[in-house]
Formats: C-alpha cells, structure tokens, sequence
C-alpha cells in the first residue's frame, strides 16, 4: 500500500457567478461547467493533457445530464481520455469533491486531478405532476391500438400542470429558509447583525475585484466579467429597508438582502501531487489537509437544519489538535447570514458545546477580521454546486498570500442537514 | 484562412474578370500564403546581378536546400517563382544596369505571387558619393517594380553588409516565400552579426522557444498566437481580464497558457515574465500587441483620450520592458518584436494620439535595437507596421473609406491578420539574429506614407 502524501491546490477558476433568470438563463449546466473548465485549463497550460479525473457535480439536474462531468470533459480542451464522474451533496457537492479528489492524490491512486460544481436555477429541469408521468408511461407501455386508446382516454386536463423543482426540504416541505429563520430565532440572530454581515460581503467582495484579486481566479462568461448579484454600493439603510422573507412576527429577521438568491454559475479548482504540480511548472497554493462531513437529525433531533457544519468542524479539529482560533482564516458560506452567526454562537455557546459536542469548553469565537475576507455567498451568489469550487480556490490564493504555513478553514452547509468542512494550509 | 473580400471574388470569376478588365479596375488576386508543406516558391527563381554577385553566391546552397530551383537564365519553360538580383557589387549608377538587364525579361515570365528580391548595401556604408548614389537608387527601383507588378508579386530590398552576406539567408527566403504575402516595397536591414542557427526543422523554427504575445484574445493578437505556435513556440496568451473568456479559447487552440492582466499595471512586466519563468522555464521572444484605438480630432482630443491611448500602446511597453529587458528577463538570443502602424508612419486624420504611439513605438525600435547591452545579449528589436488589414476593427469602418483603405495599395486588397503575424514570426527565429532596427510595413505596398 503506498502511504499517504500531500495534495496541492494549484489554481482554480470559475465563471462569474450571475442571479437566477439573468445573463445565465439560456445556459445549461453542461455549458457552464464546459466554459469553467475551459478556463482552468487555458490558465494552467492543460490543453490536450489528460488530468487523473474530473469530479463535479449539480445539485438541480436534468435526467439527460447522467454524465454531466465526463460530457463536459469531453466539450473541453483537456484530452479525451481524462475520466469524469459525477457526485452530489446539495451544496455540499464542489467541497465534497475536492476532499475526494485531495484523497486519490493523497494515496497515490491520482497525480492530479479537477474538482468542481455547477449549477443553473434558471435552466431547470421541468417535472409533471406524478399522476400524468405514470399515465404517460403507461401509454408509453401500450402495445396494440387498443391499449394505446385505453390508456390515452385516461388521460384528464386536471393532470397538467408543471413543477419546477423549488429550495425545498423534502421531508418537511418546508423551504430552506424557513428552516433557517426557526435556527436565527433560536440563537437569537438579529435582524442588524445579519445586515451588516450582509453589508461586509458586499464591501469586500467589491475590494477584492478592485485589486484584481479574480483577474486569476475568474473567466468571464456570457459578457459577465463580475458576480452579478454583487452590490458594491449597498448601504446599511438599503439592508435595512428590505421586506422580510423568511419566518414570522417578531421572529422574522431574513431578507432577500441577508439572504443569498438563486444563482447560476460554475467553478473548478485543480489539485495534484507535488511532483505532477513540478512537471508543470505550477506552484502549490495550498496544501489540502483534513475533510469531514456531518449530518444533524433536523427532523425528530431538534437541531437546525443548516447546523451541521457546527458539529463537523470540531470532530476535524479534534483529530488535527487544532483549536478553532488556530486558523488565519474562516470561510464559512453565507448560505444565510443567519447561518454563519449561529453557527458562530453555537460554537461560542457552553451548553451547546457541553451537550451537542461534548466538549469540556466552548470552542469560543472568531476574529471576524479574518472571517470571508474577500466576501462570500451573500455577494458573489450561491449556484449551490459551484459554491465550494469557489471557496476552495479563493481560500487557497489567500493563504498563499498569507505565506507559507497560514492554515484556513472552510466550512459549508448542505441540504438534508448536512455539512461539509475542510482545512487548508498554504504551501 | 484564406478569406477573401467580395471584391476580390468578383474580380477573379469569369465575367468579373473581363468587366474589371475593360474599366481599368484594380484586379486583385487571392494571395499565395504559407500553409505547412508548401514549396518556398512556385516556380524556379532566376539569380543573377551585377559583377560576381557576392550576396547570390553566399545565398545559393542556402536557397538550394530551402527547395528553391535556382536559374541563371529565364527558363523557356514554367514561369519564374521570384527573382533574386545581387546588386552589392555596384560601384557607381552605371552598374544599375545589370539589375535592369536581369529583371527586365524576367518580369515578363513571372508566375503568380511571384517575388522580386533585390539584394543591396546600405547607403549609409557607401565609400564614395557614387557608391551611395547607385545604393539609394536600388530603393527606388525595388519601390517602383512593386508598382508596376501584377498577380500578387511583391518586390522587396533585403540590404546587407559586407562579409556577412550568408545572414540574410533567413531574410531572403521570408521574402520568397508566401509568408511575406502582404510584404512588399520593403526594405530590411541585416546586420554584421554572425548567425549561426543550428540547422533548424524548417516547418518548426522557432521549436522549444517560449514567446508572449499581449493583446492575444482576438484579431491580429490571436493570429500572432496561433502563428508562433505553428511555427514551434509555446505561447503564453495576454489580455485584459475582460477578454478572457476569448483569451482562454486561443491559449486552448494553440495549447498555451491564458495570462489575464492590464498590461498598464505597474507590475505587468514582472508578472509575465514570472509566469513564462515558472510555467515554462524562460522566455525568448516578446511580442507587445494590445493595442487601442480612441479616435478622435486633436481639437476634440480630451487628456482622458490621449493619455488612454498612450498608456497602453506605448508607456506599458516601456514599463514591461524594464522587467522583461533585464537580465533576469529574456534569455540571450530572445526577441522583442513591437507593432506599430501605417498610422504612425503617414499620420492619419482623427489618430493624432494613435499616430503618437505608433510612431513612438518605431521610436523604441530605433533606441532598444542602439542598446549596447541588448546587443550583447543577442536580444534583437523590431516592428512590423500593418497597414490596411481585414480585421473587427476595420470591418466597422464606413463600406466606400474601406473601399479606399484596401485598393490603395499595390496588391489591391487588405492583407489578413496572418499576414502581420507571419513578419512576426520571421523577426523571432534564430536565423534572424542579424536582423534589428527593423520596421517592415505590412501593407502591400499603400500608397500611404510611402
């Protein structure tokens, strides 16, 4: 058995992130993710090169998209004989894939490799309701005239209709908002406080742009050269004077503002051995060094449902020694503003340590100057899939920035209760 | 890609022909251009001149394993693929004759795109007023064959000095061949530098160099790119980050590497050449394309207008150089190759910022190719000045101004973006180590400026 090394993220790129319907909305998943990699591959010179494997994935996709990633491969200028596979864990699925493909690295079973996620909210597949798909099936099944006849008379005007698929929870029907509006309430998370978290995102995602901190992290797409969601002149009042979305009464602190819209987008993040990154003349970023996954019981365990990543991040400190202050920096997704203060409050929250963790001592805080330093979900959008390509590769240039031994940590929620975490450290 | 204007179509069909014929229009050909595989030339070339015709004696085995049939006498036969007259002998304008009597029954029996290569020395070298005399009138006479050339010929003066003549070998045979398409009524100074080029694969001469081009996501930018890299050359592709996603596409086609940055950042220069250092282990030919346009009457000129213009076509250039000129930066033997205008040369109503850069670019030329260091280094320094090309650019230009912009020249026709690109790749092939100071105007000899 060979033993473990390290995996090095070597750049990244993604497409401008833009909002549902927008400048993305005749695009489709393949297309996307296609230009995301077409651009990776243009910066780090891989042009007809075959890569280890491609891993990505879509959290809305359509039933002809079974091989999205492996089409896209085939649609890009990387060799034809680079393998592709598809994943998925909602919004967990680009940093899923990424600890994947570090893992293969890390074992020697890949010399480098293509993490990434894509996902359109406008080009949506379209469902019919379940009575008329099991009649047209069945019409479908029909041998002989008379069946066929049969089968068409079943066929009634009330069974049409269409659904698009929705942010929704399947088991309690309930939109992730809602979900997330019970979990703000409980940790008590502000309205203001949720603004101004909103507000930062913007002002520092908006920063990074000026100095040309994407100019090598970013392709345009489509004559979008910056996330579009992104509102560089947004102001507290502005925040401020946004209707509430989610929850209700006194409760109700969520906004379109505080919260992130449905997006279209793609990102992609190159890894590889060190030797591979060597014979390429590509500099490690960083260096991927621990992944964990957890997932809470939102349905009979009275925990929130985007609360997962609190229970994730200290069983992965745990097992490095590591406390939560001993990172330069935090991107947690801003999935909801209400998400990254809660999460913040449990792990600053005794009884939630002692209890939910086990833990002897609250994890305690974070130095919020060193939380999304370049901004996050709230400004850039949140193409669910694309989301963690984006933070790892963002993450990556930062701490390579910082200097060698800088250690960030990233952390995201996912659908279904779950959620994602992972530790880089620069190289 | 041949392309060819609608023009040019009508022209070269049947009944075109004899209309275009009948008015006395100009009758464009579809040029002959270089594809991977082609003979330099098609047709025998006939070598002759004045005296013992010193250039055409240490070019003949050169020309010879090149694939060029040499003649001493127009053939009965096929008709000539070019013609190269070695006046460097001459002493007074008496001995012009020799050229008239070589070239005079030659012009008559020359295949299409055929090409006049007229071998001379520098006037500025002359040992007597007469010496001089005869040196000068070989431009005229060079200049006025153009002219006078049908069919897609071109006729070009490559001048060289004394003892070094075997270095213009790579000269003449760019100018024989259907590279320098668009080439024509030029002159190309040689230089007394040795060139001893390792005999190179000559559908690859410049394999295993490293070369940069700015402003390679579109037009003559993606055609410099794609040039250099049939040629041989990894190449790393530079454009603003709005360009992108064009930039990614043409460092995919060639198989390069996307570079997204201004090349007006004060660090630009630095970061290039980090890049072509870390990624492909050096760099050894620079080709400063990005280029804009903001035209406008000098009486309307705002500073806002001249200074953007400036900026990126002329003072980036400087700027990048300091990085990319340094030691540290391009190899010994590397390249530099700048392009300027027809616009900076002639002038042009509505350019003064642009003309200002563009000639400021010829003044570069002038200065880098004096530097003493660079000399040392084998680093060589020059221009390609594009004329009338087909490009977006010139394609929103009003139909009749564009008319105009393409027929006055003597090739009748706007050249293609390729067309600057392969002068380009001339300049940045060993062989061409002798050849510095240059500005070749690719422009099918317009009546502009000239």
């Amino acid at each position: 058995m060979p033993t473990t090394r390290r995996a090095a993220v070597l750049g990244g790129n993604r497409i401008p992130f833009a909002r549902q319907f927008g400048p993305y909305a005749e695009a489709s998943n393949q297309d996307m993710l296609t230009a995301a990699l077409e651009g990776l591959v243009a910066r780090h010179g891989l042009a007809g090169e075959r890569v280890g494997e491609v891993v990505a994935g879509a959290v809305i996709k359509h039933s002809r998209d079974f091989n999205l990633t492996r089409e896209a491969v085939l649609g890009s200028s990387l060799a034809a004989d680079t393998p592709a596979y598809d994943i998925q864990q909602a919004c967990g699925t680009g940093l899923e894939a990424t600890i994947l493909v570090a893992n293969k690295i890390a074992l020697g079973q890949a010399e480098s490799a293509i993490a990434g996620g894509v996902d359109s909210a406008s080009d949506a597949p379209i469902v019919v309701p379940e009575r008329l798909r099991r009649k047209l099936l069945r019409l479908n099944r029909a041998k002989t005239p008379a069946e066929r006849a049969k089968a068409a008379a079943a066929l009634r005007p009330t069974d049409l209709g269409i659904q698009v698929p929705a942010a929704t929870e399947p088991r309690t029907g309930m939109s992730m908002g809602e979900h997330m509006a019970i979990t703000a309430a409980r940790w008590g998370v502000t309205r203001e406080a949720q603004d101004e978290l909103a507000l930062a995102s913007h002002q520092k995602l908006a920063a990074a742009y000026e100095r040309g901190f994407f100019d090598d992290l970013l392709t345009p797409y489509l004559g979008q050269t910056r996330d579009q969601n992104l509102r560089p002149d947004t102001t507290l009042e502005k925040l401020g004077s946004l209707r509430t979305a989610f929850g209700t009464g006194p409760d109700a602190t969520m906004t379109a503002g505080n919260s992130t819209p449905l997006s279209d987008g793609a990102s992609t993040v190159l890894l590889g051995s060190e030797e591979w990154a060597a014979a390429h003349g590509l500099k490690p970023l960083a260096f991927f060094v621990d992944g964990e996954t957890a997932a809470v019981d939102y349905l009979g365990g009275e925990e929130g449902l985007l609360m997962a990543p609190a229970y994730a991040v200290p069983r992965m400190l745990a097992r490095q020694g590591l406390s939560l202050q001993d990172f330069d920096l935090y991107e947690i997704h801003e999935a909801f503003a209400a998400t990254v203060l809660s999460t913040m409050a449990a792990w600053e929250d005794e009884e939630f340590c002692r209890e939910r963790l086990g833990l002897d001592a609250p994890l305690g805080g974070i130095d919020r100057a060193k939380l999304n330093v370049t901004g996050s979900s709230l400004a850039a959008g949140h193409p669910f899939a694309a989301t963690g390509g984006r933070i790892v590769a963002t993450l990556a240039k930062l701490l390579h920035e910082k200097g060698s031994g800088a250690r960030g940590l990233i952390s995201i929620c996912a659908a279904g209760g779950q959620g994602v975490v992972a530790i880089l450290e620069a190289a | 890609m041949p392309r060819s204007d609608g023009y040019t179509s009508f022209v070269n069909s049947g009944v075109g022909k004899k209309v275009a014929s009948a008015l006395g229009l100009p009758q464009p050909v579809p040029l002959r251009r270089y594809a991977p595989g082609r003979p330099l030339v098609d047709g025998p070339v006939l070598v002759g001149g004045h005296a013992d015709t010193p250039a055409v004696s240490a070019l003949r085995d050169g020309l010879t394993a090149a694939g060029a049939t040499l003649v001493d006498a127009v053939p009965d036969g096929p008709r000539l693929g070019g013609v190269v007259v070695d006046l460097t002998a001459a002493e007074t304008p008496a001995d012009l004759e020799s050229l008239r009597a070589t070239l005079a029954p030659a012009l008559k029996r020359l295949g299409r795109c055929a090409r006049v290569v007229v071998v001379g020395r520098d006037p500025e070298r002359a040992g007597s007023v007469a010496q001089r005399a005869a040196r000068r009138a070989l431009e005229g006479i060079t200049r006025s064959v153009g002219k006078e050339l049908r069919a897609g010929a071109t006729a070009n003066l490559v001048l060289v000095a004394d003892g070094h003549e075997a270095s213009a070998l790579g000269t003449v045979l760019f100018l024989l061949s259907a590279r320098s398409a668009y080439v024509d009524g030029q002159v190309v100074r040689v230089g007394e530098r040795e060139v001893h080029a390792a005999p190179v694969d000559a559908e690859r001469p410049l394999a295993g160099k490293v070369a940069v081009v700015t402003g390679a996501a579109r037009g003559i930018g993606a055609d410099i790119a794609r040039t250099l890299h049939r040629d041989g050359a990894t190449v790393v592709c530079v454009d603003v980050p709005a360009a992108g996603a064009s930039l990614a596409a043409v460092a995919n086609e060639v198989g390069g590497t996307a570079l997204q940055l201004d090349v007006t950042a004060l660090d630009a220069g630095t970061r290039i050449l980090e890049h072509a250092t870390t990624r492909h282990g050096g760099l050894d030919v620079v080709v400063h394309n990005a280029g804009i346009t903001r035209d406008k009457l000098l009486a309307n000129t705002d500073a806002e207008r001249w200074d953007s213009v400036l900026r990126v076509n002329l003072l980036s250039i400087l700027q990048m150089n300091e990085a990319l000129l340094a030691k540290s930066g391009l190899r010994d033997g590397g390249r530099v190759v700048l392009v300027s205008s027809i616009a900076g040369i002639a002038g042009n109503r509505g350019q003064s910022n642009y003309a200002a850069s563009k000639a400021g670019v010829i003044g570069l030329v002038d200065g880098y190719a004096a530097d003493r260091g660079l000399v040392r280094r084998g680093i060589t320094v020059n221009a390609v000045a594009p004329g009338f090309i087909e490009t977006e650019m010139t394609a929103r230009i009003p139909l009749a101004t564009r008319e105009v912009g393409r027929r006055l020249n003597s090739l009748a026709q706007g050249g293609l973006p390729v067309d600057v690109a392969e002068a380009i790749a001339f300049y940045a092939a060993d062989a061409q180590g002798a050849v510095s100071g240059n500005v070749i105007r690719v422009c099918g000899q317009s009546l502009l400026g000239a």
